[in-house]
């Protein structure tokens, strides 16, 4: 456990540094659910360095797939609840203007009030539906 | 101002940045759903690993947006593209609230599910495909449309 730990640590201090990257060095905010978000809307003025930004974040498993490495990760849900988590994630994170990565990361990071009441909703509300769903559904 | 070789640095960053935050997710375990529903399961085999990815993420953003603040631009000297709005709106708080039923059911945020579907399996692929279609919807039916509106509302 304490391995996992301090990986999770130096995981967190790499998406620290990813985020202070783009900040000190374009002015932006590495909020994936923004990033993403914004390309979806085709807003205009909407600057290459998203696209380019996106393209690093999913060369990364295939680096780390050619460097031998394994990836932890595999989604065992049913295809209908896995629509309803993406549509609900989509939808929910424009909506609430930031992710985990937006408003946790970076928005904390800023000592954003919006951020703080955005990470503690989530957060909340995600816990009372693994609750939900784990334990009160579970005993059925 | 910035000369040929500067500028050329700048277009790598965002691709250095979204690499860099991709090793980290996979580093630190958030590409795992299973991981992640272990932190949100307070009521039953608690992982706090979470918590240290955050709180390591954190530790660097929190001097980082201190300092970027207190110069007020970049390095090279582009403005800083921050978010300005302070107050609190109930689209904040039900969006993110419906975000959190998404986390919840599934243990995969935007992030993650770019990376785990990267690998091309089929589940996250289509995880990413309902997640895109969510933020159409949004901007169909939900996106403030005018500059008034989108200052009233946000």
């Amino acid at each position: 456990m304490p391995a996992q730990y301090l990986h999770s640590l130096l995981g967190g201090l790499l998406i620290g540094s990813a985020a202070a990257l783009l900040l000190l060095g374009r002015g932006q905010i590495a909020g994936i659910s923004g990033v993403v978000g914004n390309l979806v809307e085709r807003q205009t003025g909407v600057g290459g360095w998203r696209i380019v930004f996106l393209l690093g974040l999913i060369a990364a498993p295939l680096v780390v797939r050619l460097a031998g490495g394994e990836i932890a990760g595999v989604l065992s849900l049913s295809w209908p609840l896995i629509v309803v988590a993406g549509l609900l994630v989509g939808f929910g994170t424009r909506l609430g203007s930031g992710c985990t990565s937006g408003h946790g990361v970076c928005g904390l990071g800023n000592l954003s009030q919006r951020s703080l009441v955005a990470t503690i909703t989530f957060m909340a509300v995600a816990a009372l539906t693994v609750f939900v769903t784990h334990h009160l559904l579970a005993r059925g | 101002m910035a000369n040929k070789t500067s500028t050329a640095w700048l277009r790598v960053i965002p691709f250095a940045s979204g690499l860099l935050f991709g090793f980290g997710l996979i580093l630190s375990g958030m590409t795992d759903p299973l991981r992640i529903l272990a932190f949100l399961d307070v009521a039953g085999s608690w992982n706090p690993s979470l918590a240290f990815v955050m709180g390591g993420a954190i530790a660097v953003t929190f001097p980082a947006f201190a300092y970027a603040r207190r110069r007020g631009h970049t390095l090279a000297g582009e403005a800083l593209q921050l978010p300005d709005r302070t107050t609190l709106t109930p689209r904040l708080v039900i969006g993110s609230a419906l975000f959190g039923v998404g986390w919840g059911l599934s243990g995969v945020c935007p992030g993650p599910a770019l990376v785990i579907a990267a690998g091309g399996a089929a589940a996250p692929l289509l995880f990413v495909a309902s997640m895109l279609v969510g933020m159409a919807l949004y901007a169909v039916v939900a996106r403030p449309r005018t500059r008034a509106a989108v200052s009233a509302a946000q």
